[in-house]
């Protein structure tokens, strides 16, 4: 058994227990780093800025590096238990396996929500990118955003539908000209290269701390913006080629370069826009780092952070429907929704009827429903799921300590990151609040009831026994 | 009739075919394949065999 590579192109991904079709193992590293970061780039783009209306610049730093440090978390804890637990569904499939099937449902859940209400947001933008290009091209009227808005997720459900390759070697492309985008303009703007353009002391003067601490504390909401999606990455682990080795370098490179982009992206835009103008993400600056390009009086700027924009929101929006999808086909492999979207397409190797199923359901939300709700149920979603991860690692190692089973990565200063992780959650949790107390309850109570419905209804459908596939000894204490 | 009216078209023409092309391909897929095929995809393939060469 040893000698079976099931890698090779001979196996192609199918194993000895039963797979007569499955996914096709054909990512390496470079791949989770574009799924990762191709995801959240677009929050450096545009989102992030929230923050600062919350509590000025400063506050918006803070809330930068603060979510930095939980995103950190949560990346050094996802590296730890997905590389062991390597199989689509991410989140949800370690939740099956460590804590239980009811907690495995809502992290499902929370992932198809998070990452659906994502692709909708993102689709949104860019119908409304192209028509700010419509009218920097002299058209005079009003264009009808629908059409692009429902192209860009028929071609990315297309391209997801066609193959995992293909699709996150687009993302690799777009992603890096997104992020060498942000890198490009910071050199230009801030004196490195050329004459620069900061003006932070003067526009910091007296705008310090507009609301006070209070506002620190409120800018964490938005200070997810940042790197919301990283977390993505573990749906790539039953199609990448070494799970032990790709994923934790692909997520522990991508939440790097995040933090890199970030804080550049904070530094570029805050030294050139005035606060209260880079705060109002709705009437004031929409994209501040495309807005930022443009007070640089570079033509070759704007075009660099148009395109950035552009493909910053194509990205995001393609590993959403991947991670979307992902998430979808494992539960129904498990049972936990009908067996029915647990296919895999026999030439394309792709979960493709979940791929369909969520083109709909993503078109209804984007045609239909306000971004600030969309995204507010995108970041609730989000937040819900780190907030399983701290007591899903602490019951990892209590249950399977160091040594009993083979692990991918073994992330530092166990449970230091876990409690960090737990405390900011917890942080962030009341910064939501205060600006969205109704649509927090609201989305709770929603959790509950269908909580209520998995457990009454649905798990008698679930084959129990198939469902916990990981060949490991009987956890301590059972 | 200016050209992003044009363009507008091309979107909803180039959406509804890409709908079109996987509808198509579903069907014929579904038709295609026995069920017990399309849904063999077991989780876990790789992991057994890792914990079969980890414990020797």
């Amino acid at each position: 058994m040893a000698n079976f590579d099931i890698t090779s192109n001979v196996r192609d991904g199918m194993g000895p227990h039963g797979t007569k079709v499955g996914l096709l193992r054909v990512l390496g590293p470079a791949h989770v780093w574009a799924l990762g970061v191709g995801i959240v780039l677009v929050g450096e783009y545009m989102g992030w800025n929230f923050a600062v209306g919350k509590g000025g610049a400063y506050a918006a730093l803070l809330a930068c590096w603060f979510a930095g440090i939980l995103y950190t978390c949560v990346a050094m804890i996802d590296s730890e238990v997905t590389s062991t637990v390597a199989a689509a569904g991410g989140q949800y499939t370690q939740a099956k396996h460590i804590v239980g099937p009811l907690m495995a449902f809502n992290v499902g859940l929370y992932l198809v929500f998070a990452y659906t209400m994502l692709e909708a947001a993102n689709a949104i933008t860019a119908g409304y990118l192209v028509s700010v290009v419509s009218n920097m091209t002299g058209y005079a009227g009003t264009l009808d955003q629908r059409p692009f808005i429902v192209l860009v997720i028929m071609f990315l459900a297309w391209l997801n539908y066609r193959g995992v390759l293909a699709t996150l070697t687009f993302n690799l492309v777009i992603t890096a000209v997104a992020f060498a985008a942000i890198i490009v303009l910071f050199l230009s703007t801030s004196g490195i290269l050329g004459g620069g353009i900061m003006q932070h002391a003067a526009l910091f003067e007296g705008h310090e701390l507009p609301y006070g601490w209070i506002g620190v504390l409120a800018a964490m909401h938005f200070g997810l913006w940042y790197y919301l999606g990283i977390e993505g990455t573990t749906q790539a682990a039953e199609e990448v080629r070494s799970p032990a080795r790709a994923l934790p370098f692909g997520t522990l490179a991508g939440i790097m370069t995040l933090l890199i982009a970030a804080t550049l992206t904070w530094y570029v835009c805050s030294g050139v826009l005035p606060w209260e103008f880079l705060g109002d993400g709705v009437s004031g600056s929409v994209a501040p780092l495309f807005d930022t390009a443009r007070l640089s009086g570079s033509d070759a700027l704007v075009w660099l952070l148009g395109i950035g924009t552009l493909f910053a929101t194509l990205a995001s929006a393609n590993g959403c429907i991947n991670d979307a999808s992902r998430a979808w086909f494992a539960m129904g492999r498990d049972k936990y929704l009908p067996a029915w979207f647990g296919a895999v397409h026999p030439k394309y190797r792709t979960p493709y009827r979940s791929i369909l199923f969520l083109v709909p359901i993503a078109l209804i939300f984007a045609l239909g429903a306000p971004l600030d709700q969309v995204i507010t149920f995108s970041i609730l979603s989000g937040l819900l799921e780190y907030t399983f991860m701290p007591l899903n690692i602490i019951l990892f190692r209590k249950k399977w300590p160091m040594g009993v089973i083979k692990r991918g990565y073994e992330h530092p200063f166990h449970p230091l990151p876990a409690i960090t992780l737990l405390a900011l959650c917890a942080i962030t949790f009341f910064a939501v609040f205060l600006g969205y107390g109704t649509q927090l309850v609201a989305m709770i109570g929603f959790y509950i009831v269908v909580s209520l419905w998995f457990h009454f209804r649905r798990y008698r459908f679930v084959d129990r026994g198939a469902q916990f596939t990981m060949p490991w000894p009987r956890p301590q204490g059972y | 009739m200016q050209t992003w009216n044009y363009i507008e078209y091309l979107a909803w023409g180039l959406s509804i075919l890409l709908g079109l092309y996987m509808v198509v391909d579903w069907v014929r897929t579904d038709t295609t394949y026995p069920e017990d095929v399309l849904t063999s995809s077991r989780e876990g393939e790789l992991e057994a065999m890792t914990e079969e060469t980890f414990k020797g």
